[in-house]
């Protein structure tokens, strides 16, 4: 696991770091595992750290007097200082939430409860005449809550459109954002598309009208050097399971100043100030959006994993994928009857590759792919609208993270030939 | 090898031409299936013609018809169920569909009855790909609907007609 030189990763070192890459499957082909953008493998440092805290450390985090109980929480604390870090945040300003989609519903029902909430809460309401602003790449995560606080409130939902090429259609910009826009929610990186979205250019057009920011960075978060400072956003989502870490914890980052006056999504223990049987209030952030006993095993297996890339270097990473990304352009771009459906250059795009094959069903390439023992991702991968822009039914998705070699892209290009000739779509030579 | 299992010879000839395929009148139910995972649809008519006064389980599946897009499962599985139940009874094609349906969940397992199911075993590999079985089972799902709606219109119209009381989602 070491980074020899900039820009470069030793793939076969970090694979060995990852248990699951030695297995075989499907008869004993070897792993070809391209659907990080599903969800990534484990390296052990990320199993042991679960594993130690449930074998020394736990307790109930927030919760008790005893010695456990105050090991626990510094583990927990300690975890969400490290994940801070790794995004340039402080502490206080980062939830713990169980996924990116969970991280997003929080912020759009403490929108919609701050209808009914006190006083100090209400900036936050949305209504008629109000619009929320979100782009036809997105994810359903970040699409579908936006839309439920439009119908329950009155507000009106807008998005922008996407270019032939795969980008945002910035071109209406000024139109889009304007003075009645209290929300602009984009995704960072593309899933489907793999395209990196000018997230300063938004965020500073919605800031001019007072309108907050949000970007998912479920597929960003996980492969890129990200820092809050610059990002110019007001709340960041990300998933612990894609970037290493467990299943079962996601973050919301939110300005310190915007959390304090946002009222709860999820209400119960430990969010709150006092409790009486006419009411209760409310504690400070973070805890105020972290009801119940918290998933503190999986935030310390999280801190792991930000520790297991900061030491690969997100530059590197970034470097790396950038490079299987244009060598995996290259080999499925020379296919006849392959259609890569994204930017064809690597210019602000990250390592998703989805395509088409002509004549070939996605779920018969993934057939195919998947008796080859490469495992990649067909459907519409949660992002329908998106689909229904470029006028495919679904697509097959291939996703690279730190694991992933040449090899590993030339056997997806050699199973997508295969699937052609099986199929007996393959161009006559 | 394992692909041959799968896409046995009978699926890919259905797949790459369809029987029954193209939407035909005349038709009392008809039924829009969606696989959610992968976007994969099918619109799908059933006419029936009674066997006595009303429609039941003894009327004849006169024709099924169709509209889709989707993988080549789903596709020879709409096809090779057009074959088998068009010409049948009712209640035999409801009997065929719990017997693919038991097929497609026998995890690999299953020793389809060809007396019943005739060519539609061929999909019994299916059933050793779990992400697979809605792709095999999304046209029956929706002749079962559309039957289902035919057998409700007829007695629909058997009793006193009420304004605005006629069943939705027919044509």
């Amino acid at each position: 696991m070491t980074a020899t030189e900039p820009g470069r990763l030793d793939a076969e070192a970090v694979r060995a770091d990852f248990p699951i890459l030695a297995r075989t499957v499907r008869d004993g082909r070897p792993l070809v595992y391209l659907d990080s953008g599903a969800t990534s493998q484990k390296p052990r440092r990320v199993l042991d750290a679960e594993r130690e805290f449930y074998e020394r450390h736990n307790a109930a985090v927030h919760r008790g007097a005893h010695q456990l109980a105050e090991e626990a929480t510094d583990a927990y604390e300690a975890a969400r200082a490290t994940i801070a870090s790794f995004i340039g945040a402080v502490p206080g300003e980062v939830v713990f939430t169980k996924n990116a989609t969970e991280a997003v519903n929080l912020v759009a029902y403490a929108m919609g409860n701050a209808a009914t909430a006190d006083e100090p809460y209400r900036r936050f309401a949305v209504g008629p005449g109000d619009e929320v602003v979100v782009t036809e790449m997105e994810h359903h995560a970040n699409l579908v809550p936006w839309q439920e606080l439009c119908r329950r409130t009155g507000a009106t939902l807008r998005w922008f459109g996407l270019t032939e090429d795969g980008r945002l259609d910035l071109s209406d910009l000024d139109g889009l954002i304007n003075e009645r826009t209290k929300l602009v929610a984009l995704a960072h990186q593309s899933n489907v598309l793999g395209t990196v979205n000018p997230v300063r250019e938004i965020a500073e057009r919605a800031h001019r009208f007072g309108a907050l920011v949000l970007l998912d960075g479920a597929q960003s978060v996980p492969h890129m050097p990200v820092d809050v400072a610059d990002l110019g956003a007001d709340f960041l989502v990300f998933s612990g399971h894609k970037m290493l870490g467990p299943n079962g914890i996601g973050v919301l980052w939110g300005r310190a100043e915007l959390l304090a006056a946002m009222p709860p999504f999820i209400t119960g223990g430990s969010m709150i100030g006092v409790v009486h049987m006419e009411g209760s209030t409310w504690a400070d952030p973070p805890q105020r959006f972290e009801a119940g006993v918290p998933m503190a095993p999986q935030a310390v297996g999280l801190a792991a994993a930000c520790d297991y890339l900061s030491d690969l270097g997100m530059e590197n990473v970034a470097a790396h994928e950038h490079l299987l990304t244009e060598y995996a352009i290259k080999l499925l771009g020379g296919i006849d009857g392959v259609r890569i459906v994204g930017p064809a250059d690597t210019v602000d795009r990250g390592g998703a590759v989805s395509f088409t094959v002509e004549g070939i069903h996605p779920h018969d390439v993934g057939q195919v792919l998947d008796d080859q023992g490469v495992e990649v991702r067909v459907g519409h991968h949660c992002a329908w609208p998106l689909h229904r822009r470029y006028q495919v039914q679904a697509t097959t998705r291939a996703s690279f993270y730190v694991y992933n070699t040449v090899a590993d892209v030339e056997a997806l290009a050699a199973a997508v030939r295969e699937a052609q000739r099986f199929f007996g779509t393959a161009p006559a030579l | 090898m394992r692909l041959d299992a799968m896409y046995q010879e009978i699926i890919l000839d259905h797949y790459r031409n369809p029987h029954n395929k193209g939407l035909r009148d005349p038709h009392e139910g008809e039924a829009h299936h969606i696989n959610p995972t992968c976007g994969d649809e099918v619109t799908l008519r059933v006419h029936l013609e009674p066997s006595g006064a009303s429609l039941d389980g003894g009327a004849t599946v006169a024709d099924v018809s169709y509209e889709s897009m989707g993988c080549s499962i789903s596709q020879a599985s709409a096809s090779v169920m057009t074959d088998l139940l068009i010409g049948r009874t009712v209640d035999e094609g409801m009997k065929m569909l719990d017997s693919f349906n038991e097929l497609m969940h026998s995890k690999g397992q299953g020793e389809p009855d060809e007396d019943v199911l005739e060519d539609a075993v061929a999909f019994a590999g299916v059933s050793k790909y779990p992400a697979r079985i809605k792709c095999a089972l999304l046209a029956w799902m929706a002749w079962k609907d559309a039957t289902v709606q035919s057998l409700e219109k007829q007695s629909a119209d058997e009793e006193p007609r009420q304004a605005g009381a006629g069943p939705e989602g027919v044509s």
